[in-house]
């Protein structure tokens, strides 16, 4: 508990440092500029602005990418409220209601409700991070090679099979970006798979080369591909930017309760806020005392959801910082954000670099009040933004994305690679696969084969250590049951329906 | 990402029969299983006790097999989830964008050039008509990334005939 503090007042001093106030604030704010452009989430958000930071210091630059990070979080739900174009499905419940609202002409309660919701639900839940870390290094310090490896089989499955619409969709995500995981050259033996005598291959997939690829590029064919279908309007903010009595009164206990489903589910290697954000909205419609008004702008389905979809992205950070396990497309980007300094999370970080970790542990404390002060006020240049053509923004967007790739590779292998994906993130969108576990199985997938075969090597090639290690046996045994279960009901369903 | 649980255009229009993309994207699966395996084959054996390097790659391929085998039965029963009609002519035209991009940093046409290109198709993608304008804007665009992100920020972009102007 003290040590907690004394280690949060470092990260304090670290992070209220002039230098870093500045990185946090550059990012707060491009984070939010990019994230409130239609069509980008915050996945995409942090894969955009990655290259912008590679000149910076390590400490420097995760703090600007805990700025970033919020950021683009809280541009999302403006997008969501004020055009109905969630940039991510967990701010769906945001743009059901929101949306309306704003139609109602109740923008600016929405979007305050939105802003102070996210605030709250941010800072509880970046306190509960800063408290279960440590805990969490404590046991995670003990885990061997194969535990590492059977808490890896957890994310990969409840990552793709569990929670999606699909088993085998999301299965098949998983295991192309496993296959794009394999290319390159081996760190155990130098030995180069998938290469094809390319010289480029040999260094592997470069992590945002695949996002901004999926993401942007696939994004925007995807949009192109079906813009003969209704437009989206943009709602213009009208009225009190303010929130009254009564929407405060209605709107603390949601974001309580938000911030309780989120925090929890984001922190389990569950992945994705879609849960969390869905549970709480539905929650809010059974509590409410104004039943009538929902789905037809509830000012609780926002408060709610907003403050569970931050919840659960401070949550994502546990396993992130104290595991090296990313449960999200967002998380995994900031996982290449730290792999570009060498840095890989988990407990020894913890213990070698402190001043990193907490430093960018406070920073999201700073981030969030920064947005909190910066986006109402700011509101109108965002809804300027929102207000670009759609050829120009599509056009500026594919810009800057490729700009990423040709700053850090201009190769036209790379920028093939960048074109290659973002075909395949259209076909991805159109077939409904899943896009964030191809981004987890690339980021992942070398890391667990390591661990594994660490674990095999320990062991002089006895694959028995998987299951003698109790704490292995057991997560693979949960990966097990997350694996078939969702086949098992569905048979089920089908089994019942044939019933009837 | 984009299950917006919309209606397509032909509403249960899957059904039942048989789906000619699921059929495609099973065969890729597969194909890209036998890569993996061919790849692996050629790798020299190691006498490293546990796993070698051709091990993983086995491994996944196992898996990318079964995928193809659930991904074809859900085409064999037209499981897919319904899609939305599509217009092809956009999608060429940003592929032609990003060709192009390629095509001009590969001959060193600079960074300006390249993007302006993509940027101009892009637009056009997305219902634009006024070519000239678009690469007036495009050119003005891409020239001030250019200088921020190469003079500013001291990240190296690739520089063709108009970069050595400025």
């Amino acid at each position: 508990m003290i040590d907690t503090f004394a280690a949060l007042a470092h990260g304090m001093a670290v992070a209220l440092q002039p230098m870093n106030l500045l990185y946090a604030l550059i990012g707060v704010f491009l984070g939010t500029a990019v994230g409130v452009l239609p069509g980008i989430g915050p996945a995409l958000t942090v894969a955009l602005l990655l290259p912008v930071t590679y000149k910076l210091d390590p400490g420097g630059s995760l703090i600007m990418f805990a700025g970033i990070y919020y950021g683009g979080m809280y541009g999302g739900s403006t997008t969501a409220i004020l055009i109905n174009t969630p940039g991510e499905s967990a701010s769906m419940a945001t743009a059901l209601e929101g949306n309306k609202m704003a139609k109602a002409g109740r923008g600016g309660p929405a979007l305050a409700t939105s802003a102070i919701g996210s605030f709250v639900a941010g800072t509880i839940a970046t306190i509960g991070l800063a408290f279960l870390a440590p805990w969490l290094v404590d046991f995670a310090v003990r885990f061997g090679p194969e535990d590492y490896f059977a808490l890896m089989c957890v994310a990969f499955v409840t990552v793709s099979a569990t929670f999606g619409d699909s088993p085998v969709r999301g299965l098949t995500s998983l295991f192309i970006g496993l296959t794009l995981g394999l290319i390159g050259i081996d760190k155990l033996t130098g030995q180069a798979r998938l290469a094809f005598g390319i010289p480029e291959l040999l260094d592997g997939v470069e992590v945002t080369t695949l996002a901004v690829g999926l993401f942007a590029v696939g994004e925007a064919l995807y949009v192109a591909s079906r813009r003969h279908h209704a437009e989206e309007k943009l709602e213009p903010v009208r009225g009190s930017l303010w929130m009254t009595r009564e929407d405060w009164k209605r709107s603390w206990k949601p974001w309580l309760r938000g911030t309780l489903f989120g925090f929890p589910i984001g922190a389990l290697p569950a992945g994705g806020a879609e849960i969390p954000t869905f549970l709480s909205y539905s929650t809010e419609r059974r509590l409410t005392k104004h039943p009538e008004e929902f789905g037809k702008g509830a000012i609780e389905g926002v408060a709610g959801p907003e403050a569970a979809n931050n919840a659960s992205a401070a949550g994502t950070l546990v396993p992130l910082l104290t595991l090296g396990l990313p449960t999200s497309a967002t998380a995994a980007m900031m996982l290449a954000g730290f792999q570009q300094y060498g840095l890989n999370p988990g407990p020894l970080l913890f213990a070698e670099r402190p001043d990193l970790v907490w430093g960018l542990i406070a920073s999201l404390f700073i981030a969030n009040g920064m947005l909190l002060v910066l986006n109402l006020p700011l509101v109108g240049l965002w809804v300027r933004l929102l207000a670009i053509p759609q050829p120009w923004l599509y056009a500026g967007i594919l810009v800057f994305a490729t700009m990423g790739t040709i700053a850090a590779k201009p190769s036209v292998v790379e920028l093939s690679m960048l074109a290659g994906f973002g075909i395949m993130g259209f076909l991805m969108r159109r077939f409904d696969f899943p896009i964030a576990p191809v981004v987890i199985g690339l980021i992942l997938g070398p890391i667990a084969e390591s661990q594994l075969r660490r674990a095999l090597a320990i062991s002089l090639g006895d694959p028995m250590v998987l299951l003698q290690s109790p704490m292995s046996a057991t997560l693979l045994g949960i990966a097990l049951i997350a694996l078939v279960a969702p086949f098992v009901l569905k048979e089920l369903r089908r089994f019942k329906a044939n019933e009837d | 990402m984009s299950s917006e649980g919309a209606p397509g255009d032909h509403p249960g229009g899957a059904g039942r029969r048989v789906d000619r993309a699921g059929l495609v994207i099973a065969a890729a699966l597969a194909a890209l299983a036998a890569v993996l395996v061919w790849d692996a084959n050629k790798l020299p054996a190691t006498s490293m006790y546990g796993m070698g390097p051709e091990a993983m790659p086995v491994v996944i391929a196992v898996g990318l097999v079964l995928l193809a085998i659930g991904n074809l039965i859900d085409a064999l029963r037209g499981n897919l989830p319904p899609r939305e009609s599509m217009d092809p002519k956009p999608v060429w035209l940003i592929i032609v964008g990003l060709a192009l991009l390629i095509g001009i940093i590969g001959f060193g046409g600079g960074f300006i050039l390249a993007t302006s290109a993509l940027f101009v198709t892009t637009s056009a993608a997305f219902g634009r008509r006024a070519v000239v304008a678009d690469s007036v804007i495009a050119l003005v665009l891409t020239t001030l990334i250019y200088l921020a992100f190469d003079k500013l920020l001291t990240l190296s972009l690739p520089a063709g005939p108009l970069e050595r102007l400025l």
